[in-house]
């Protein structure tokens, strides 16, 4: 009964089963811990924490899926993150002034645009002049690690410029609870709206409906899950230093329970939804994301069928490079410093997040919510045992044994399942 | 059957280093029917129709489709003039569903550049409902069918496009009696439809089943071309292994003198 309904909503068992195991995961953290996991405090710290790692696992999903790998995007983190520290406060200000408000701006132009340089240029190597990923990246890796060093032969850079700051969130970098509270009902209008498009469609068509009792069930909990998610970071405070100067700087005066302004949404939490949505977005309803699945399928298929396989390829590296900016730019920006070994062991964690998400290195398979649900995941196992205060040698064997673990139950799965 | 030819290949000849893997060889094949090609393995058969279709480039001789001189220098130039060919190893993106590999390359898009899943869905249950109506599994990715869905896919891929030419390199190889019937009516179905079809087999009952004419190959040379209606398994059998042509057949550069 229970399992012919899950198979009538039509969602993907295997993420099911990641956001169960997740839950499972909270829960045990949250009993451990005596009651401190599941707080709005640590699970907004949580999400930040996230960010970096799931941004950079939506791209790896595409290299991965193409049959490809990339050892070097921690390291390319860490380069493109000194430049854009060096940009922001020693080139900039030079020309514009201190604190000017072009500044962020120019400065995360700037990075961007520099990894999709460097993602191009690895993947032109790769693509174009066949030499297998795995050594270009991994030269990638030990190069960019130095480079990131050379930009200022070791110094760190800080601090950065103060809108800059906001990419890494803190209670400035978070959108407020109004916010928070209008993104969420637009989410969820959005989610009722692709449901309903997608059923009138089908109609349109003759194609057999899902049922309606699990259209709702569908619609009903995505939209429940984004208001939860919405009250839980509306729920955690600023803190009370900050709150105070706040109130002193805008004249506002304090009653005596104290204020209680909420942080929302974290901005570098918003960059990762944004950034999940739109490789989603690409992976499933854009020619070039049909061609990466396909090559990962059957390269010579793809290729025999007219498509313009080392393009795509490179186009995989050009955005994996562009998200490893757009993560280097949060990283130090939550940091607000700049130093040479920010992202050090980074892929591994990106590459740790896509597979547990699902995706298979054998290629062709892997979705971009399951990795950043991945990424979540690792970053949960982390955070908890900090909580419960395990050692980090012990943290490291833990997240090792879990991957492989996860790894070796999906394989089972996938073996029964036979798809 | 004095129409023009679907295609006539003349003189076709390709040498890998100083292998002649195709010697000379002349084909032609008519709208509506199924030429199928027989041999050894290494007898050529398979490069010729490579060159027909442009994944190799033929050194000397012509191919005319349709009574005018072609040039086919690339599988792109092939689909032009209506080729398809499916392919022993099916060539098929497992990972990924019937509509998809149907339309791999060739997507059809929203008025947004975005892909049009759906209208490609109700395509591919068009096209591959005509060619096998037991054909259900829409959702699933390629990986997950059976043999002769797979077949079906793969043919429907190659029809899809309006071929008038079609290559099967080794239809029912890997495929169970039951799948393998399945495949025979789809070959049937399609030259009703009028398509010319070139069948490379390695079984002789399939042969006799489903082709219209038979050429049998030997060493890079044509044995002899016969009707299968006017020869025996066994006469073909000792066209392939001995290269004896019986009388019934025209016979080609490879026949042995007696």
């Amino acid at each position: 009964m229970l399992a012919r309904f899950i198979k009538s909503t039509e969602l993907d068992i295997r993420l099911l089963g990641m956001a169960g195991a997740l839950a499972l995961i909270w829960i045990v953290f949250h009993v451990l811990s005596g009651g401190l996991f599941l707080t709005p405090r640590n699970l907004w710290n949580l999400s930040v924490q996230s960010a970096p790692v799931a941004i950079m696992a939506a791209g790896m999903v595409f290299v991965i899926v193409t049959r490809n790998i990339d050892l070097s995007i921690g390291s390319m983190l860490g380069f493109i993150g000194m430049i854009m520290g060096t940009i922001q406060t020693d080139v900039l200000p030079k020309v514009l002034g201190f604190e000017h408000p072009a500044t962020w701006a120019l400065t995360l132009a700037a990075g961007l645009g520099l990894g999709l340089g460097l993602g191009a240029f690895q993947g032109f190597v790769i693509a174009y002049l066949g030499i297998p990923s795995f050594i270009v990246t991994l030269g990638g890796l030990l190069v960019w690690r130095g480079a990131a060093w050379w930009v200022t032969s070791g110094q760190t850079v800080a601090p950065l410029d103060d809108t800059f700051r906001l990419l890494g969130g803190g209670p400035e970098g978070s959108i407020g609870a109004t916010w928070s509270w209008v993104l969420g009902f637009v989410a969820c209008a959005t989610i009722v709206v692709v449901l309903a498009h997608g059923r009138g469609q089908r109609k349109k068509f003759h194609f057999p409906l899902r049922p309606m009792p699990a259209e709702f069930v569908v619609g009903g909990m995505a939209c429940a899950a984004v208001l939860a998610a919405v009250a839980v970071v509306n729920a955690y405070p600023w803190p009370v230093g900050i709150v105070r100067r706040y109130a002193e700087a805008n004249h506002i005066a304090v009653p005596d329970g104290g204020l209680f302004i909420a942080h929302g949404i974290a901005i570098p939490v918003l960059i990762a939804i944004g950034t999940g949505v739109v490789m989603s977005f690409l992976a499933t309803r854009t020619r070039f994301g049909r061609y990466a699945y396909a090559i990962g399928g059957n390269p010579e298929a793809a290729e025999l069928a007219g498509v313009d396989t080392r393009w795509v390829i490179l186009k995989c590296f050009m955005l994996m490079g562009l998200l490893a900016a757009i993560a280097g730019a949060v990283s130090i920006a939550r940091l607000n410093a700049a130093t040479n070994s920010e992202g050090t062991l980074a892929e591994l964690l990106v590459i740790a997040a896509a597979v547990i998400g699902g995706t298979s290195l054998s290629g062709g398979v892997g979705t971009v919510a399951g990795a950043m649900l991945g990424a979540v995941l690792m970053q949960s196992l982390q955070s908890g045992m900090v909580l419960l205060g395990v050692d980090t040698p012990l943290q490291n064997i833990v997240v090792g044994a879990v991957l492989v673990a996860a790894v070796g139950l999906d394989t089972v799965y996938r073996r029964r399942s036979a798809i | 059957m004095d129409r023009t030819p679907l295609v006539a290949m003349r003189d076709i000849s390709l040498a890998f280093g100083g292998v002649h893997a195709v010697d000379r060889v002349s084909v032609d094949l008519y709208p509506g029917e199924v030429m199928a090609l027989v041999g050894h393995n290494g007898a050529g058969k398979s490069t010729l129709v490579k060159i027909l279709s442009g994944a190799y480039r033929r050194d000397s001789g012509t191919i005319a489709i349709r009574g005018e001189e072609a040039s086919i220098a690339n599988p792109r130039d092939a689909r032009k003039y209506g080729i398809e060919t499916t392919y022993q190893s099916l060539a098929l993106a497992d990972n990924v569903d019937a509509a998809a590999n149907l339309f791999l390359g060739r997507e059809l898009r929203t008025r947004w550049g975005t892909l049009d899943d759906i209208a490609m869905e109700a395509e591919a249950r068009k096209v591959i409902g005509r060619l096998n109506p037991n054909f259900q599994r829409f959702k699933d990715p390629v990986k997950a069918l059976s043999g002769g869905e797979r077949q079906s896919v793969a043919i429907a891929r190659a029809i899809l496009f309006d071929a008038r030419i079609l290559i099967m390199d080794e239809p029912t190889a890997a495929l169970g009696p039951q799948e393998a019937a399945q495949v025979g009516e789809l070959i049937r179905k399609l030259k009703s439809d009028g398509l010319g079809i070139f069948l490379i087999s390695h079984d002789i009952h399939d042969v006799f089943d489903l082709a219209d004419r038979i050429c049998v190959m030997k060493n890079g040379r044509v044995v002899g071309t016969a009707r299968v209606a006017h020869v025996t398994k066994d006469e073909v059998l000792g066209m392939i292994i001995l290269g004896k042509c019986p009388t019934a057949a025209a016979p080609g550069l490879g026949a042995v003198e007696d």
